[in-house]
């Protein structure tokens, strides 16, 4: 018997599953409903705007990867991909790709290999590389183009973006369109039914709080309940703010990503509510029609703080 | 309704040898017998080299007060006192070895007392000590120090812990099964010295024939009922039971007698009804010797000091080599880096994996996704702590609770990032001992 091979590793010996690995490949597998969508409602020109922002972000990570001198393997952990992803869902279906692709290596680069790679970046990278296109390409990224076809006889809104139109011109976009997504907006943000299913496997997986998406979400509706309770002639009711704009995709997938969301469940209700607030105060009172990037990345500077207060009471504990 | 605590895990819980009987293995060739086999100081030895002992004859004295009496597990002569390698420390600790003559003749001080169910609570708790028992879960605390509270500390409830929430071991599945009985006397005899007025018998729902019999051995104790428990990891741990069945926490820092009560493992029960009744002292112990290596994984009666070498020696070797030999189970058990290690009074199993069954885990950045916050049946916050740690801020680690762990391992299992969090906040208590002797 050979006594001297045997390994020895502190406790304990035996492990969920699920490593990070899965975690990611899992949540890239619940992004595809969303991104038929996209696909279904703006054509092929939706996917290849996808494919160029999943190419550039697996290749920036690899790249840093490699300067950082650290494993090139986790270049397939998955985590690249979403970012990619979730880059292209929020972006013009018609957004130019070289500007894609500037943004998506904007993301990956300034959003998450800087500050040491996964789990050490304060921001959304998709979102910061969102708001720095924002910044940069301010013409082609508020250029949203219709839906190239409809769905179950549904008239398609071919004016602005449902947002846009009641900020500024005050015409409703029908529920049911709002729903399914055959409205103008960005590639993936459009159908909140099929984003709401992703999120649910989601939670079903338990990769995500559902405390995240219902403090967000109920802190949007209430708010703007309030508002449009207040005057209902100039703010947009509660169920057009939560069906419009990208809001059921900030809540299922950006809001819950869980490096840059808190650690503790009440920090998470706490995190919700503040993005809310936020996104009601930018629709209603800012100078952008939508606030739900704004909302997370403000939450997101907000995050280390609330991780560090917010301490769970401990079994036992005798508070002073 | 099943009791349960909050947070917690679900590993796979691979109980491959629930279905077989406890079986008896007789002498080894050469028995190790450490001087220190439970919490607290050493014990003294009482024999040299060259003496003759029994089947029960003590061979080492308890020093002070947290502490245990050691005992020949059989009849022969004592080689020497000298070093072994020791499954707890994982480093070589004095020890008794001794050679049986293979008569296993038994010890004149030990005979029955057939009035056992009339002794006083004095003489139990003294009976239990010098027996010298100790908890036989795997913490190996010992027993006579649990049964002898302060006066100030009433104790009102008895738990006897049969839940064996980790995973692969069937060692008190068995017992239950097939000694139920004397789990119950002895757990009578516990509450009798402690004074308490009800008792638990506490079993995971995984194991239904073990409820059946305790039920079933219970019926004339109308002061005991057996608890059914959620099969959920780590449903045994002494706090979370205690708060599991009468929904008292147990204070950071304190014991279970600061809220009335009292947690005996089964097998240790087992004990004491052989330490009153015949003055038996604790010298063989059921252990599960299990994972993927053993030719016959099984529940065996061995005597203490057995080396899991001649444990496997005497089961029929291994059918495949080991990779990792683990004592204790998979969730808490300790690595050995060698199969001379005998087995103790707190060793509840024996788990030698194959390369298959091993992942040896590679450790990533932590995602923050909070599972082991959820997990940790502490409402720790592991994640915080081990950051905190890795910085070396020891003392802003303890503000948030790191010495209130209780070590389970869930924060680790859950990990997907793989970070060794226990590990971690067993070496900031290491530390803070060590800042809080400096001091």
């Amino acid at each position: 018997m050979s006594g001297n091979s045997l390994y020895i590793t502190p406790s304990p010996h035996i492990f969920a599953r699920e490593d990070i690995r899965g975690i990611m490949w899992r949540t890239v597998a619940s992004l595809v409903p969303p991104l038929v969508a996209g696909i279904y409602f703006f054509g092929l020109r939706a996917l290849l705007l996808t494919v160029v922002t999943v190419a550039t972000a697996l290749l920036t990570e690899y790249l840093f990867l490699l300067l950082r001198k650290k494993d090139t393997s986790a270049v397939f952990d998955g985590s690249a991909v979403i970012t990619g992803i979730l880059l292209a869902l929020i972006l013009p279906p018609r957004f130019p790709l070289y500007a894609a692709a500037i943004g998506s290596f904007f993301a990956i680069a300034f959003g998450k290999q800087i500050f040491g790679g996964l789990g050490n970046n304060i921001f959304n990278p998709a979102l910061l590389g969102r708001a720095f296109l924002m910044a940069a390409f301010p013409v082609e990224s508020t250029v949203y183009s219709p839906p190239i076809r409809s769905i179950f006889g549904l008239d398609v809104i071919t004016q602005a973006t449902p947002l846009t139109a009641m900020k500024f011109s005050h015409i409703k976009t029908p529920y049911i369109n709002l729903l399914i997504g055959n409205t103008g907006g960005s590639m993936g943000e459009t159908s909140a039914l099929l984003i709401i299913l992703g999120g649910l496997y989601l939670i079903y997986k338990k990769y995500i709080d559902w405390r995240l998406p219902l403090s967000y979400i109920g802190t949007v509706f209430l708010l703007g309940g309030v508002f449009w309770l207040i005057n209902p002639q100039k703010y947009p009711d509660p169920l057009f703010h939560i069906l419009a704009g990208g809001l059921m995709l900030g809540a299922f997938y950006m809001i819950t990503d869980m490096v840059t969301s808190p650690v503790t469940p009440k920090g998470r209700v706490i995190y919700g509510i503040g993005a809310g607030i936020f996104v009601i105060i930018i629709r209603l009172f800012g100078g952008y029609p939508e606030g739900v990037m704004f909302s997370i990345l403000l939450m997101n500077s907000v995050r280390p703080w609330i991780d560090r207060l917010i301490v769970p009471k401990r079994f036992g504990e005798v508070r002073k | 309704m099943r009791f349960t605590f909050k947070g917690g895990v679900h590993p796979p819980y691979r109980k491959y040898t629930s279905e077989n009987p406890i079986k008896e293995i007789g002498i080894p060739e050469e028995v190790i017998i450490p001087l220190s086999q439970h919490t607290g100081a050493p014990a003294k030895p009482l024999v040299d080299r060259g003496a003759t002992v029994y089947r029960g004859t003590k061979i080492g004295e308890l020093q002070g007060f947290i502490s245990a009496n050691i005992h020949s597990p059989t009849s022969g002569k004592v080689k020497r006192v000298f070093e072994w390698p020791h499954p707890v420390a994982l480093k070589s600790l004095p020890a008794i070895i001794i050679e049986p003559d293979g008569e296993d003749t038994l010890d004149e001080s030990i005979k029955e007392d057939a009035d056992y169910l009339n002794a006083s609570p004095q003489e139990i708790v003294e009976r239990v000590k010098e027996a010298g028992i100790v908890g036989m879960g795997g913490a190996a605390f010992p027993t006579h120090v649990k049964l002898s509270p302060p006066k100030e500390k009433p104790i009102d409830t008895l738990i006897i812990n049969g839940a064996e929430c980790e995973p692969y071991l069937t060692a008190d599945d068995r017992l239950m099964r097939e000694q139920a009985d004397e789990i119950v006397q002895g757990a009578y005899l516990i509450m009798k010295a402690v004074g308490a007025k009800r008792g638990f018998i506490a079993i995971e729902d995984n194991k239904p024939e073990a409820i059946e019999a305790m039920e079933k051995a219970v019926r004339d104790y109308p002061d005991f009922r057996v608890a059914v428990m959620k099969t959920k990891y780590p449903e045994g741990a002494e706090k979370q039971l205690i708060w599991a069945l009468t929904r008292r926490q147990v204070p950071s820092g304190g014991l279970p007698m600061d809220v009335g009560a009292l947690v005996q493992n089964v097998g240790t029960s087992r004990a004491v009804y052989h330490a009153v009744r015949y003055r038996m002292p604790l010298i063989e112990r059921v252990t599960t010797l299990t994972g993927g290596a053993p030719a016959n994984p099984g529940n065996y009666l061995v005597r203490i000091g057995t080396k899991v070498e001649d444990l496997l020696k005497m089961t029929g070797g291994l059918s495949e080599e080991p990779v990792k030999a683990i004592m204790g189970g998979p969730m808490m058990g300790i690595a050995q880096y060698t199969l001379d290690v005998p087995v103790l009074k707190g060793t509840s199993g024996i788990l030698l994996m194959t390369a298959k069954e091993v992942e040896l885990p590679r450790e990533r950045d932590c995602i923050r996704c909070g599972r082991c916050v959820e997990a940790c049946p502490m409402f720790l916050y592991p994640t915080r702590m081990a950051h905190l740690i890795k910085n070396k801020r020891f003392e802003e680690a303890r503000e948030i609770g790191v010495l209130d762990c209780i070590e389970c391992g869930s924060c680790s299992y859950v990990c997907p990032a793989r970070i060794p969090l226990v590990q971690y906040f067993k070496y900031a208590k290491a530390e803070l001992r060590l800042l809080a002797q400096k001091a």
